[in-house]
């Protein structure tokens, strides 16, 4: 293997391991938040790209149809809940919280779908359809399991997941896509060639992720958001409240997701159901992170992105095999390097 | 009565299915083998509280091992049977010490791992048949005849399948199945009765394994050819739906919730693609639906409906007495518990400072102190909960400084917690059971084939034995959750006295009872001592403590305060000081 190909391989992995990054960074945050492992993290990758796909066809993405549905269980849920509570004048508020923000996005989307916009409008629509799926899903499926133990979210999780790869397939088809690059440009750097689309990718995770830090360092919220993570009583007895902090989490992941999915979209086909697996090679990374640290789940899921890339080339049929058999040492590592005195739930 | 009648119907119906058609056999035999797995899995979840998405992959260990051996070695299947019953206990095993250390959730993370990983090596490497598989798999032999018949398998199957619930229902009602019920509570509870909650853990995750290991072997046999398919994560996850569905805290919601998903799945894949048009596992979206909707609205699955419909089981019959093993109580008045210089450190501040304290057999001593104080930190220092930071604990002469929970119960303490660690589920006399975990030694395979219930009727007798102790033998069936706070305190004394102590440890026994309840804790704790027991009690309670103990140990701010007879510390300035701001 010459020089040439270790750095192509590693310009493919750090391509993957950016977008792994993204997915590692916005699953421990739903953990710390909401005690939530976030099997369906996957979905949001594959919507953000078929929804693009859709949009760039000139067709109504089914993730619009899914949001109206969710908005109105939740509505639905939020009535029967407000009204066996006693707290009715609440109601018309709530409503109009939870349903005028779909209906607008779903008159957006059909106002615009005629207009073939270009492609940065089509990608700010994806992510106004898919990031509000994800406190819908929260509202709809796991808030009233907020105080449910950490293996019972697990496996509303991975229902959640079944549902969404369900009406994946039913919304999209069998169908694989690719969306357009953000651009053509061929870079060179002496023998090496890097795409404009992976650049974009790395600037764009690296914004991200700076983003994201300054929020949570530097804003108040950001704050409030961690001292939720850190410890819920003593959060909600300051005042936080932890629905909202598990509101914006989930939005923030599926934002996340389908910022994901759009910038691997032009890189990998994309199908109903790849999100899965593309999720838990982000998964990979939080473990390495022990579910709590950033900075280390950062390192690990650029890590995936890397072995993948390295193992494709030499042994390619045992890929996927070997991203995911790591986690077996790493959970030893773990495992052997913290000790434990500790109670579950 | 009706347990039993609905048993001879469920037997009944499973001896005529196969008389109907063979597609009546086939489901038959898939809802077994599917239910020998979810037992494992009821276990695992509903019982312990860990749960796996790996079971089909350990179906799939079994079934591709089997096909190698007896497919290119020729070998006996059940001579494969042995090898992959191995291999299946050796990946459990080395999965299981891995992760059980750690939180709850990293079981099932490295089991969606390995279980994904192990599906593409399937399907890739090459000597497995990759996505084709192997066909031709040698055919069972019994008895000098092949079982190629499908009905004969259905008979195997469903055989196998009553013989696991048979063991584990067995398992649930002993010695080690007591203990792994309590798991889900947190395992210190179980720790101090002398169980290691790690093995525990790791002896029901191998169980679950190897139910999954037997019903892919009964598989590969059952088809004659596998393939990667059946053996994803996907139907590991289904795996665990069916307990979900079918109710997760009994074993008979294993069968309930396999039957369920299986007959659901069918019918759902013959309408759904009609009804939209177009080919694909839209069922999936069904029991994705129903899962969330069962988990938020009816945890107890399927089967908890149908057991609010049967009456209570009935009671076990209790021996007069029993004649367990017991410890010769040490001379009144010998040096039985000394504290020495302990101090516990959190980083920079110091929850007990140079403590130093000691306890003679046949006293009770008192140790209180303002909210904060250090005293339960002393508690659990004492009890093996805490490691120290510096300083020495003996007990009797020997150190027990550094040592764990278990291995300080085994020498003869005993506790309570502060915070009530009953199972709400199992009655205050299978709470008490728990007590005796040391004083017997039946292993879970006795206790699997039932070869423990003499051992069992000793047990019951002596934890009936100090529920009247304790003047609770009203309450003995009763569900421990269905007591009051106070009754419940006072069957967790049951439990520790049920390990036979030496030195009885309370943690704050008197908080949240009523006035009356304290003076019954109080005559109950001085007849023990009556009855030649020493009792370390950490309480805030003055009034509680000052007409019960021999001996008063104050703390505060992690330090001793002051030592002495409670009309002393009554009168003690310092002490009136720490507890009422100044005189």
């Amino acid at each position: 293997m010459d020089l040439q190909t270790i750095l192509i391989l590693a310009q493919d992995g750090l391509t993957s391991g950016a977008i792994y990054v993204l997915i590692a960074v916005a699953l421990i945050l739903v953990f710390g938040i909401t005690r939530v492992i976030l099997i369906p993290h996957g979905e949001f990758v594959s919507f953000g790209a078929l929804t693009l796909a859709s949009l760039q066809v000139g067709v109504m993405p089914g993730t619009v149809w899914l949001l109206l549905i969710l908005a109105g269980i939740a509505s639905i849920m939020e009535t029967v809940r407000l009204l066996s509570s006693g707290a009715g004048k609440e109601l018309p508020g709530v409503l109009a919280v939870t349903l005028v923000p779909p209906l607008v996005i779903a008159a957006l989307v059909k106002f615009c779908i005629p207009l073939h916009l270009p492609l940065g409008w089509q990608i700010l629509l994806t992510m106004l359809i898919v990031t509000p799926l994800g406190p819908l899903v929260y509202r709809v499926a796991f808030r009233p399991l907020a105080d449910a133990t950490v293996l019972v979210l697990l496996i509303a999780a991975v229902a959640v997941h079944f549902v969404l790869v369900g009406l994946g397939l039913l919304f999209f088809g069998a169908e694989g896509v690719r969306t357009p690059p953000f651009s053509d440009v061929q870079l060179t750097f002496g023998t090496l060639n890097v795409s404009g689309q992976s650049l974009w990718v790395y600037a764009i995770s690296f914004v991200f992720i700076a983003l994201l830090a300054w929020f949570f360092s530097r804003t108040l919220y950001g704050k409030a958001l961690r001292a939720v993570a850190f410890n819920r009583n003593g959060a909600r007895l300051v005042g936080i409240s932890p629905h909202l902090a598990g509101t914006f989490s989930f939005a923030l992941a599926a934002a996340i997701g389908c910022l994901s999915g759009i910038l691997i979209g032009p890189i990998t086909t994309i199908y109903y159901d790849s999100g899965f697996l593309i999720g838990l090679k982000g998964f990979v990374g939080a473990i390495v992170g022990g579910m709590v640290s950033y900075p280390l789940a950062a390192l690990g899921a650029l890590m995936v992105g890397f072995l993948e890339s390295y193992s494709s080339f030499w042994f390619s049929g045992y890929k996927d095999a070997i991203v995911f058999a790591v986690v077996i040492p790493i959970l030893l590592w773990r495992s052997l390097s913290s000790v434990h005195y500790e109670e579950e739930e | 009565m009706i347990r039993r009648v609905g048993f001879i119907l469920f037997l009944t119906l499973l001896a005529i299915v196969p008389l109907f058609s063979p597609y009546y056999i086939t489901m038959g035999s898939y809802i077994g083998l599917y239910s020998i797995v979810a037992l494992g899995l009821v276990l695992l979840t509903g019982v312990a509280g860990l749960t796996s998405f790996g079971q089909a992959a350990f179906m799939g260990v079994a079934a591709y091992t089997t096909a190698i051996l007896t497919v290119n070695y020729d070998w006996s299947p059940w001579l494969s049977l042995i090898i992959a019953l191995a291999l299946t206990i050796a990946i459990a095993f080395i999965l299981g010490a891995i992760t059980l250390r750690m939180g709850g959730h990293y079981l099932p993370l490295a089991t969606i791992a390995w279980g994904i990983s192990l599906y593409f090596l399937f399907g890739t490497i090459p000597a497995l048949g990759g996505s084709t598989g192997i066909p031709d798999i040698t055919a069972l032999q019994l008895f000098g005849m092949e079982l190629r018949d499908e009905k004969v398998f259905y008979y195997l199957i469903w055989v196998v399948c009553l013989v696991a619930l048979w063991v584990s229902t067995n398992l649930l009602d002993s010695r080690e199945g007591r203990a792994i019920r309590a798991l889900k509570g947190g395992v210190s509870m179980v720790e101090s009765f002398g169980a290691s909650g790690l093995r525990l853990k790791n002896i029901i995750f191998i169980y679950s394994a190897v139910l999954a290991c037997l019903a892919g072997w009964l598989y590969a046999h059952m088809m004659l050819f596998v393939n990667p398919s059946p053996f994803g994560l996907g139907q590991g996850i289904e795996f665990l739906f069916m307990i979900v569905i079918g109710g997760p805290f009994s074993l008979w919601g294993a069968i309930a919730g396999s039957t369920v998903i299986t007959l659901l799945k069918t019918v759902l894949q013959g309408i759904l693609p009609k009804l939209i048009g177009q080919t694909g596992n839209f069922e999936i979206i069904v029991f994705g639906i129903m899962i969330v909707v069962v988990l938020q609205w009816m945890r107890g699955g399927i089967w908890s409906l149908v057991e609010r419909l049967l009456p209570p089981k009935p009671n076990k019959p209790i021996n007069d007495s029993s004649n367990l093993p017991q410890r010769i109580q040490p001379a009144r008045g010998e040096p039985l518990l000394k504290v020495d210089t302990v101090t516990k450190a959190y980083g920079g501040l110091l929850a007990v400072k140079k403590m130093s304290f000691e306890l003679f057999a046949g006293e009770i001593v008192g140790l209180i102190g303002p909210n904060g104080a250090g005293k339960s930190t002393m508690f659990n220092l004492i009890s093996g909960e805490l490691p120290r930071t510096a300083g020495n604990i003996y007990f009797g002469s020997e150190n027990i400084s550094g040592m764990r929970p278990p291995q300080i119960a085994r020498r003869g303490l005993s506790r309570t917690f502060q915070h009530v660690r009953l199972i709400p589920g199992m009655t205050a006399l299978e709470n008490v059971m728990i007590g005796t975990y040391l004083r017997t030694n039946d292993g879970i395979l006795a206790a699997g084939l039932r070869l423990n219930q003499a051992a069992e009727a000793q047990v019951r007798a002596e934890a009936a034995r100090q529920l009247r102790r304790v003047g609770l033998e009203e309450s003995m069936f009763v569900p421990a959750g269905n007591l009051s706070l106070g009754k419940q305190r006072i069957v967790e004394i049951a439990r520790a006295l049920c390990a036979d102590p030496v030195l009885l440890l309370l943690d704050e026994p008197a908080a949240g009872l009523r006035h009356l309840e304290k003076q019954e804790l109080a005559r109950l704790l001085s007849d023990l001592r009556g009855e030649g027991l020493s009792v370390l009690v950490v309480e805030h309670d003055m009034e509680f403590l000052m007409n019960l103990v021999d001996r008063i140990v104050v703390m505060e701010f992690g330090e001793k305060l002051a030592e002495g007879l409670p009309k002393e510390i009554r009168s003690n300035p310092a002490v009136l000081e720490a507890y009422l701001g100044g005189v």
